[in-house]
C-alpha cells in the first residue's frame, strides 16, 4: 500500500464517520431528505465562493457553502410555514432551483472557471492526496484530510457536549422545550453541522455520496438496534467498512471511488434489509405469517367454543363453516393439536381444558382490547408457535 | 435577436423546432402527472426515481454497446420501477420512514450508476461519449423520434387518465373509501406510479437526472395555488409545464452557454413564485391584504363601539365630544376617523366629533351582533 492509498482510505473513513454522526440524528428526526436538498443547493455557494477566492479549498468557500445550506433549510421552512404546499414539495422546489442557479453560474463563466460540475457532484477522491497543505514549506498532509479532520473534531466535541440535549429534542421535542432546552436551537445547530459536514465532505466525495454516507449507514443501523448509542456506533462502523471495501473495489474495477463506496453501502443495506433479526424483510414476513395462523387458530377455537353440538364439530363441517382452504385448516388444526388445545376423536373436534381456558381469556382480551396482553397470553399457552 | 425573429426561427429551424416541441410536450406530461404526485404527497418520489434510473441507462449501454435513446428509456424505466417498488417495500415492511427510504434509494442507486458509468468510461469503446449528458440533460440532443415517443406516451397517459379519472380522483382523496367501494386500489396505485416513472424517464434526456424532480413538481405546485378542482389543476399544470418548456428553450437559445435544463427549471420556479404571491385565493399577497383589511375593520369597529359607549351616556346622542378623549384609545387614527366620517357615522367639527343617527344605530347593532353571536 502506497502512502497515497493509505491517505485516500483515511480521508474516506473520516468522511464516513463525520457524515454518520449527523446522519443518525437526521434519520431519527425524519429529515433525511434535507441532506439531499443541502448537498445540491450548496452549489451556488461554492460557485460564488470560487469566483471570489479562485481557490477550491479556501475556508471562505466552506463558509459560503454552509451559509447557502442553512439558507436552503430556512427557505424550505418558510415555504412550509405559508402552508401553500406540503413539506416535501417545498424541499423539491427549493433545491433544484438553487442547483440550477449554480449550474448556470458555472456555465456562464465556463471560460475562466476551473470547476467541473461532474467533480462537484461526484467528487474525486483519487486526486485528494495531490492537493497538499504546506506549512512553513513542509508538507503536512493532504488538504482535504485536514479539512475533514477539523470538521469531525468539531462534530465529536458538539456530540459529546450536547448528547443529552440532542437525544431529548430528537425523541420528544415537547419534553425538550418543557425542560428549557430549545428544540429550535438544536434543530438549527444540527442543520449547521450537517451543512458544514456536507461541504467539507463533498470536496472529497461529491454531493451524491454525501447523501449516501449520511443516510445509508444510519438507516442500516436503525434496522439493527433501537438504542441511540449503539446506532451511532454501528452507523460509524458501516461507514468505515464501506470506505475501505469501496476503495479496494474501485481499485479493482478502475472506477470512481465514491460510486463504489455507495455501492458497498447499498449492498450492506440490502443484506441487513433482508436478514436483520426482528426488523428485516424475512423476519417481518415470517412474523406476519405466524400471526396470521395464530389469529386463525383463535378464530377456530372461538368457533369451537360456541358449538356444543357434535355434528357442528365435525372436521369436514368446520372446514366449510369457517370457509378456509384445505391447507390452512390443516395447519391450524395441527397447531391446535400440538399445543394441546383440542382433541380429535373420530373426526369430532373438541376443546381440551387448556383450550377452554385459552378461549375464555382470549374473549376477555378481545373485549378489553389491550394490545400488550396478547403476546403474554400466547407465551403462556403456546408450546409451539404458528 | 428580437422576439419576432425568434418566433420565425422556431418555425423554420429544425433543431430549435424539435427542442421547443420536445420541451413543451415534456412540460405538459410532467405537469399532468406531477399533479398526482404532489397531491399524493409523493413529491420527492420523482427525485428518487430520476436518480434511481441512472444504473438502468448504464446497464442498457453495457448490454447493447451503442447509444440508443429508446433502449436507454427502457433500461431507465426498469431500474426506476425497481427503485420505486423497493422504496414501497422499505416503507411498508420496516420502520424506516419514507424520507429515509427515498434518500437511501436515491443515493444508493445513483452511486451504483456512477460506478457503472465510470467503469464504462475506462473501457475502450468510443461510443460511450455523451452518456454523462443524462446527468444534466442536453435538450440539444433531442431528435424528432424522441419527440414522437414523447407525444405518443403523453397521449397514452392522457387516455389512461381519462379512462380511470373517477377512480384515480377517488384514490387521491380517500383511498380507504375507494377500497371499500371495491376498486382495486393496488392496481390503481401501481398504474399512476408507473406513469409517473414513465414521465420522469422521458425527461431524463432533456432535463437530466438531477433536475427532473423540479419538472414534475413545480408546474403542479404552481397550478395548485389557483384552483381547488383536480381537473382544472391538471390542465393548468400541463399548461404551466409546457410554457416553462417553451420559455426555457427560448431563453437558453438566445444566450450563449446556457444549458436548457436548468433554465426550464428556473422558469418553472418563477411560475411557482408568481403563483405563491399573486394567486387570488391562497397567494401570500392577497392573504396579507385580506389580513390587513380585517385588522383595519376590527380597529374601526373598536373605535366606533368606544364612541357608542360615550355617546350612549348622553341624552342627546349627537352631543359633540373632543377628539382628545379618543387619544388614549388604540384603534384611533386620523385615517380611521376620516373613514368613519366618510361612512357618515360621525361628524367632525374642528376638534370635536359627534355621532350621527346612522352611526349610533350601526354601533348599537354591532354590539348586538357581538352579544347575539356569543349567545348562540
Amino acid at each position: 500500500m502506497s502512502s497515497a492509498q493509505i491517505e485516500i482510505q483515511l480521508i474516506a473513513s473520516l468522511v464516513a464517520i463525520a457524515c454518520a454522526i449527523p446522519g443518525t440524528f437526521l434519520v431519527l428526526r425524519k429529515m433525511a431528505l434535507i441532506t439531499d436538498a443541502i448537498s445540491h443547493s450548496i452549489l451556488p455557494g461554492i460557485v460564488i465562493g470560487f469566483f471570489i477566492t479562485q481557490d477550491l479549498s479556501s475556508p471562505l468557500l466552506i463558509i459560503l457553502a454552509a451559509v447557502s445550506g442553512v439558507l436552503t433549510v430556512v427557505l424550505v421552512e418558510f415555504i412550509q410555514k405559508t402552508g401553500l404546499v406540503k413539506e416535501d414539495t417545498a424541499i423539491g422546489l427549493v433545491f433544484p432551483s438553487l442547483f440550477s442557479i449554480g449550474i448556470i453560474l458555472i456555465a456562464q463563466n465556463a471560460n475562466d472557471v476551473h470547476l467541473d460540475i461532474d467533480a462537484v457532484l461526484l467528487g474525486e477522491l483519487a486526486f485528494a492526496p495531490f492537493d497538499r497543505l504546506m506549512m512553513y514549506n513542509t508538507d503536512i498532509g493532504p488538504k482535504s484530510l485536514w479539512v475533514i479532520s477539523i470538521i469531525l473534531l468539531i462534530t465529536i466535541i458538539l456530540l459529546f457536549s450536547f448528547f443529552k440535549e440532542l437525544k431529548v429534542s430528537t425523541f420528544d421535542a415537547g419534553l425538550a422545550s418543557a425542560l428549557g432546552l430549545s428544540p429550535v436551537v438544536m434543530h438549527y445547530g444540527l442543520m449547521t453541522v450537517s451543512s458544514i459536514t456536507t461541504v467539507g465532505a463533498f470536496d472529497a466525495v461529491g454531493a451524491i455520496l454525501v447523501i449516501a454516507l449520511m443516510i445509508a449507514p444510519a438507516a442500516t443501523a436503525y434496522l439493527l438496534t433501537n438504542n441511540l448509542k449503539k446506532m451511532l456506533i454501528l452507523a460509524i462502523l458501516f461507514g468505515v467498512i464501506s470506505a475501505i471495501v469501496g476503495y479496494w473495489t474501485a481499485n479493482l474495477l478502475d472506477s470512481s471511488i465514491s460510486g463504489s463506496m455507495t455501492t458497498v453501502l447499498g449492498l450492506i443495506f440490502l443484506i441487513v434489509y433482508l436478514f436483520a433479526p426482528n426488523k428485516g424483510l424475512f423476519s417481518v414476513l415470517y412474523r406476519q405469517k405466524q400471526q396470521r395462523i395464530e389469529v386463525s387458530l383463535l378464530t377456530f377455537l372461538l368457533h369451537l367454543g360456541n358449538h356444543e353440538d357434535e355434528k357442528e364439530r365435525h372436521v369436514k363441517h368446520l372446514n366449510e363453516h369457517i370457509n378456509w382452504q384445505k391447507v390452512q385448516s390443516k395447519s391450524v388444526l395441527n397447531l391446535a393439536l400440538k399445543n394441546n388445545m383440542i382433541t380429535i376423536d373420530n373426526d369430532i373436534v373438541s376443546l381440551t381444558k387448556k383450550g377452554k381456558n385459552f378461549t375464555s381469556e382470549a374473549i376477555d382480551y378481545i373485549i378489553t382490547n389491550k394490545n400488550a396482553e396478547i403476546e403474554n397470553m400466547k407465551d403462556r399457552f403456546f408450546l409451539f408457535r404458528g | 435577436m428580437n422576439l419576432k425573429e425568434y418566433i420565425e426561427l422556431v418555425f423554420t429551424d429544425y433543431t430549435l423546432r424539435t427542442i421547443t416541441l420536445g420541451t413543451a410536450v415534456l412540460g405538459a406530461i410532467c405537469g399532468m402527472l406531477g399533479s398526482f404526485a404532489v397531491l399524493r404527497k409523493q413529491s420527492l418520489l420523482g427525485d428518487a426515481i430520476s436518480h434511481a434510473s441512472l444504473p438502468g441507462i448504464a446497464i442498457a449501454f453495457l448490454i447493447i454497446g451503442t447509444k440508443n435513446s429508446s433502449v436507454f428509456l427502457i433500461g431507465a424505466l426498469i431500474s426506476g420501477l425497481v427503485g420505486t417498488f423497493w422504496i414501497r417495500g422499505i416503507i411498508r415492511k420496516t420502520h424506516l420512514k419514507s424520507d429515509t427510504a427515498l434518500g437511501l434509494i436515491l443515493s444508493l442507486f445513483f452511486g451504483f450508476g456512477m460506478l457503472l458509468l465510470t467503469y464504462i468510461q475506462k473501457r475502450p469503446n468510443a461510443n460511450q461519449a455523451g452518456l454523462e449528458s443524462y446527468l444534466f440533460g442536453q435538450a440539444a440532443t433531442l431528435l424528432e423520434n424522441d419527440v414522437w415517443i414523447m407525444v405518443i406516451v403523453t397521449s397514452i397517459s392522457l387516455l389512461i387518465l381519462l379512462i380511470f379519472w373517477k377512480e384515480l380522483k377517488l384514490l387521491l382523496f380517500d383511498s380507504d373509501y375507494t377500497k371499500t367501494l371495491g376498486f382495486n386500489t393496488k392496481f390503481l396505485d401501481i398504474l399512476i406510479t408507473t406513469f409517473i416513472v414513465i414521465a420522469i424517464v422521458l425527461g431524463l434526456q432533456t432535463v437530466g437526472v438531477v433536475l427532473m424532480s423540479a419538472m414534475l413538481l413545480a408546474p403542479a405546485a404552481a397550478a395548485r395555488q389557483w384552483t381547488n378542482s383536480l381537473s382544472v389543476m391538471v390542465i393548468l399544470a400541463a399548461l404551466f409545464g409546457a410554457l416553462s418548456g417553451v420559455f426555457g428553450t427560448a431563453i437558453s437559445a438566445s444566450y450563449n452557454n446556457l444549458s436548457t435544463g436548468p433554465v426550464i427549471v428556473l422558469v418553472a420556479g418563477v411560475f411557482v413564485l408568481f403563483s405563491f404571491i399573486f394567486s387570488p385565493q391562497r397567494g401570500l399577497l392577497f392573504r396579507e391584504i385580506r389580513f390587513r383589511k380585517n385588522r383595519r375593520d376590527l380597529k374601526l369597529h373598536k373605535t366606533l363601539s368606544f364612541m357608542y359607549d360615550i355617546a350612549s351616556t348622553h341624552e342627546n346622542i349627537t352631543h359633540p365630544h373632543a377628539i382628545r378623549i379618543l387619544n388614549n384609545f388604540q384603534g384611533f387614527t386620523k385615517k380611521s376617523l376620516q373613514e368613519l366620517e366618510d361612512k357618515n357615522y360621525v361628524k367632525i367639527d374642528g376638534n370635536m366629533w359627534s355621532m350621527t343617527e346612522i352611526g349610533y344605530k350601526t354601533a348599537a347593532n354591532l354590539y348586538n351582533q357581538l352579544t347575539n353571536s356569543k349567545d348562540e
